[in-house]
C-alpha cells in the first residue's frame, strides 16, 4: 500500500500548565502540538510518522468532518499511547516511531485537523518534543494487472512423445537446467559482500599516520 | 599512562556545555566517543613518531623467514619493548565513562534526588533482582548447577551423571539452541570445548584452516606498530600470570592474526566505535587508497590479551583457538571496551553493579562513598576484563560458560556485586580506597556459583 506524504504546517509547542508560566519550580509536564493542513482537502489518514524526544505518553485528537452538513468535530483517535516503558529512564527516548491508521480507535477518513498531546511526568527531563513529524494519507491504489490468458489458464500437459532408449527423462533434465539457470541468475544478481581479506592496496601497506576525521 | 587525564574531563565538560540544548543524546554519545577514538590515535600517531617506527612495515625476506621458523615459539624473543606504551587502561577508559552526561537531563550542581550517587551518570534501565531472578531463572536454588551441585561432598548421581549424559547426547545431535540451553547450567570439564563450539557455530572446515594460515602468511609479510604492543600486552597481563603464561606462544599466534583479519570489521556494523583509517602514503585523501589501521580495526588496550588466555585451557590447535576467540570478541567482548547503550555494554553494566550494590547493600555502598571508594572504581578492571585474571580458571570457565548461555554480559556485573555482598563485613571496617583494593585484591579462592545464587536467590531483600 503506497502512501503519500500530505504537506502540514505544525504550530509551536504550547506547554498546559497550572499558574503563571513564569514560576521556575516546576516544568510543564504536558505540551500540545497542532497540526493544520492549509492547501489541502480534508483527507483520510494513513499514517503518521516522527521522532521521540523525550516524550513519555502521546494523545492524538483529530478534526473530522463526518459529512457535509453538520460541523467537524474534535474525536480522541489515540490515547496515552506509551512511547517510554519508564519515564525516567533513556528507553524509547529517541526513537523513530510509526503509528498506523488500524491502531487508532476511530476511523480517519476526512481529516481536517490534527492535535498531538505530549506528557512526560518525569521531572528529570530538562524539555521534551517529536521531531520530524510527518503524515500519509493512501497513495493510489497500483492498476490491477490483467494477466495473460495463457498464464490464467494453462494448458493441460501434453503426453510426451515416447523416445528412444538411452535418452535421459526430458523432465529432469529441464528441471536440473533450470535450477542451474536460477542459480546462475542469483549469483549475477546478489553482489556478495564477502570480504576477500586483502587489507592492503596492490600489495602496499606503507601507510601515512592515522587521520582523524 | 597518557598525560592528558586532567584534559580530558575539561575537554568533555566544554563539549557538554556546547551540545546542551543541541538535541541528540546519540549525538552525545558518538562525541564523547569521538573525542575518546581521537585520544587514543593521536597517541599512537605521537608513538609513531617519537620512536620514528612507521605504523606498518613490509618485512625484508630474511626477516619473514626467520619469523616463520620460530613461528610457534615467539615468547622466546626479548625485544625491548620499554619505549612502549600501552595506548590505554581500563582505568583511563573509565574516566571517559564516569564523565558521560545526558544534555537533557537534569544534572544539578547541587545534590539532588535526581543526582546518581554511584559514578555513572547516564540514566539507562537497568534490571533489579527480581527482573534478573526471571531473566536467570536456571541458576536458582531449585535447579542444578556445575560449580555448586558437583562438589565433592554431593553424590554425583544427584545431578552430575545425568548432567554429562544429557551434554553428550546434545552434542550428538549437533543442536546449537539445546546446547546454549543446556549451557547455563554449566559444562562438565569433558564437553566444554566441544560444546561452545556448537554454541558459537564454529566447525573447523578446511577453508576456516586456510584463513588462518592466510593470516599466518599476513603476519609474516608486514609488520605492524601494533604487534609490539600486543607483545608488550601479553609480557605484562598473561606473561606474568601463574596460569597463563605457559600460554605465552599462543597468544602471540592468536593476537597478531586477529589484528590483520579484516572480516572483524564487519562488527562495526553494530558498534558504536568506527575503526581508525588512513591512507598509502603519498595518497593522503584518496578514497581509493584509504586502508583501516591495524587491519581489523581493533587497537588492542591493558589487559587485551586476557580476552584469550581463558580459552587457551580449552582449543589447543591454533585455528580452531582462532576462531573461537574471533567469534567471542565480536559477539560479547567488544562491548566492554566501547561506549553504547545496549543492555550488556559496558555503561549498562556499571549501571547495574552500581545500582545492585545501591539498592541491597546501601549501608555498604554509603560507607565505601564516604571514605572516597567509590565501588565501581575497584569492580571496574574487574568487569572490563570479563574476570579473566582475577577468578580461578575453572571459576571463570564456569562464569563464560553463563555468558554463552544467556547471550548477556550482565552475569559480570551481578557477580561484582555479589563480589562485594560477600566481602561486605571486611568493607565495612576500611577506612580508605587503598584498603578496600587490599580486601578485594585477591578473588582467586572464589567460588563463582554459591556467590551468584546467593546474592540473586538467597539474600533477604
Amino acid at each position: 500500500m503506497s502512501r503519500v506524504l500530505v504537506p502540514c504546517h505544525v504550530k509551536g509547542t504550547v506547554a498546559l500548565q497550572v499558574g503563571d508560566v513564569r514560576t521556575s519550580q516546576g516544568r510543564p509536564g504536558v505540551l500540545v502540538i497542532d497540526v493544520t493542513f492549509p492547501s489541502v482537502a480534508p483527507f483520510e489518514l494513513q499514517e503518521i510518522t516522527f521522532k521521540n524526544y523525550y516524550t513519555a505518553f502521546l494523545s492524538i485528537r483529530v478534526r473530522q468532518h463526518t459529512s457535509a452538513h453538520t460541523p467537524a468535530k474534535w474525536v480522541t483517535c489515540l490515547r496515552d499511547y506509551c512511547l517510554m516503558p519508564d519515564p525516567h529512564s533513556e528507553e524509547g527516548a529517541q526513537e523513530y516511531v510509526s503509528l498506523f491508521k488500524h491502531q487508532m480507535l476511530c476511523d480517519m477518513a476526512r481529516v481536517s485537523e490534527l492535535r498531538l498531546i505530549l506528557r512526560q511526568p518525569s521531572p528529570l527531563w530538562l524539555s521534551f518534543t517529536v521531531e520530524e513529524l510527518q503524515i500519509y494519507q493512501q497513495g493510489p491504489k497500483s492498476p490491477s494487472m490483467t494477466f495473460p490468458k495463457w498464464l490464467s489458464h494453462p494448458v493441460p500437459c501434453e503426453q510426451p512423445a515416447l523416445l528412444c532408449e538411452g535418452l535421459p527423462d526430458p523432465s529432469r533434465v529441464s528441471s536440473e537446467v533450470q535450477q542451474m539457470w536460477a542459480l546462475t541468475e542469483m549469483i549475477r544478481a546478489s553482489h556478495t559482500s564477502a570480504r576477500i581479506g586483502r587489507f592492503d592496496v596492490d600489495g602496499c601497506y606503507d601507510l601515512n599516520l592515522l587521520s582523524y576525521t | 599512562m597518557l598525560q592528558e587525564e586532567s584534559d580530558l574531563s575539561l575537554i568533555i565538560a566544554q563539549i557538554v556545555q556546547k551540545l546542551k540544548g543541541s538535541n541528540l543524546y546519540s549525538q552525545l554519545e558518538r562525541q564523547a566517543w569521538g573525542n575518546w577514538e581521537k585520544r587514543i590515535l593521536k597517541s599512537l600517531n605521537s608513538m609513531c613518531t617519537e620512536l620514528s617506527i612507521p605504523l606498518a612495515r613490509k618485512r625484508p625476506v630474511g626477516e619473514q623467514k626467520e619469523l616463520l621458523n620460530k613461528w610457534n615459539e615467539m615468547g622466546t624473543d626479548e625485544p625491548d619493548l620499554s619505549l612502549f606504551r600501552p595506548v590505554y587502561a581500563p582505568k583511563d577508559f573509565l574516566e571517559v565513562l564516569i564523565n558521560l552526561r545526558n544534555p537533557n537531563y537534569e544534572n544539578g550542581d547541587s545534590l539532588s534526588f535526581r543526582t546518581h550517587l554511584g559514578l555513572i551518570q547516564v540514566p539507562l534501565k537497568v534490571k533489579d533482582i527480581p527482573e534478573l531472578k526471571e531473566c536467570f531463572v536456571e541458576l536458582g536454588l531449585n535447579t542444578g548447577q556445575l560449580g555448586i551441585d558437583d562438589s565433592t561432598q554431593v553424590p554425583p548421581e544427584l545431578f552430575e551423571n545425568e548432567h554429562v549424559r544429557i551434554g553428550q547426547k546434545v552434542l550428538a545431535e549437533q543442536d546449537s539452541a539445546a546446547a546454549q540451553q543446556y549451557i547455563r547450567q554449566g559444562s562438565p570439564t569433558a564437553l566444554r570445548a566441544e560444546l561452545w563450539a556448537l554454541i558459537l557455530n564454529i566447525s573447523s572446515e578446511p577453508e576456516d584452516v586456510l584463513y588462518y594460515e592466510q593470516l599466518k602468511t599476513n603476519v609474516i609479510q608486514h609488520d605492524l606498530l601494533v604487534d609490539s604492543l600486543i607483545y608488550k600486552d601479553v609480557k605484562l597481563t598473561a606473561s606474568n600470570d601463574d596460569y597463563y603464561f605457559v600460554f605465552e606462544d599462543y597468544l602471540y599466534q592468536v593476537l597478531l592474526c586477529f589484528s590483520r583479519d579484516t572480516s572483524v570489521l564487519s562488527h562495526f556494523a553494530y558498534n558504536s566505535a568506527s575503526p581508525p583509517k588512513s591512507y598509502i602514503r603519498g595518497k593522503l585523501g584518496l578514497e581509493e587508497y584509504a586502508v583501516f589501521y591495524p587491519p581489523n580495526g581493533v587497537i588492542p588496550f591493558h589487559g587485551f590479551s586476557m580476552y584469550v588466555a581463558p580459552l587457551c585451557f580449552l582449543y589447543h590447535e591454533p585455528s580452531k583457538l582462532y576462531q573461537i576467540f574471533r567469534e567471542m570478541y565480536v559477539r560479547f567482548f567488544f562491548r566492554l571496551h566501547s561506549i553504547s547503550s545496549h543492555p550488556s555494554g559496558i555503561v549498562s553494566l556499571c549501571l547495574l553493579f552500581e545500582t545492585l550494590l545501591q539498592t541491597y547493600l546501601p549501608q555498604l555502598f554509603y560507607h565505601l562513598r564516604e571514605i572516597g571508594a567509590q565501588p565501581l572504581r575497584i569492580s571496574f578492571k574487574w568487569m572490563v576484563r570479563a574476570f579473566s585474571g582475577y577468578l580461578a580458571t575453572d571459576q571463570l570457565l564456569l562464569l563464560w560458560d553463563r555468558i554463552l548461555g544467556y547471550n548477556s554480559l550482565e552475569i559480570l556485573a551481578v557477580l561484582a556485586a555479589a563480589v562485594f555482598a560477600f566481602r561486605a563485613v571486611n568493607l565495612m571496617e576500611v577506612t580508605s580506597l587503598a584498603a578496600a583494593e587490599a580486601v578485594l585484591a585477591d578473588l582467586s579462592t572464589l567460588k563463582v556459583m554459591p556467590l551468584l545464587q546467593i546474592f540473586l536467590f538467597a539474600t533477604v531483600t
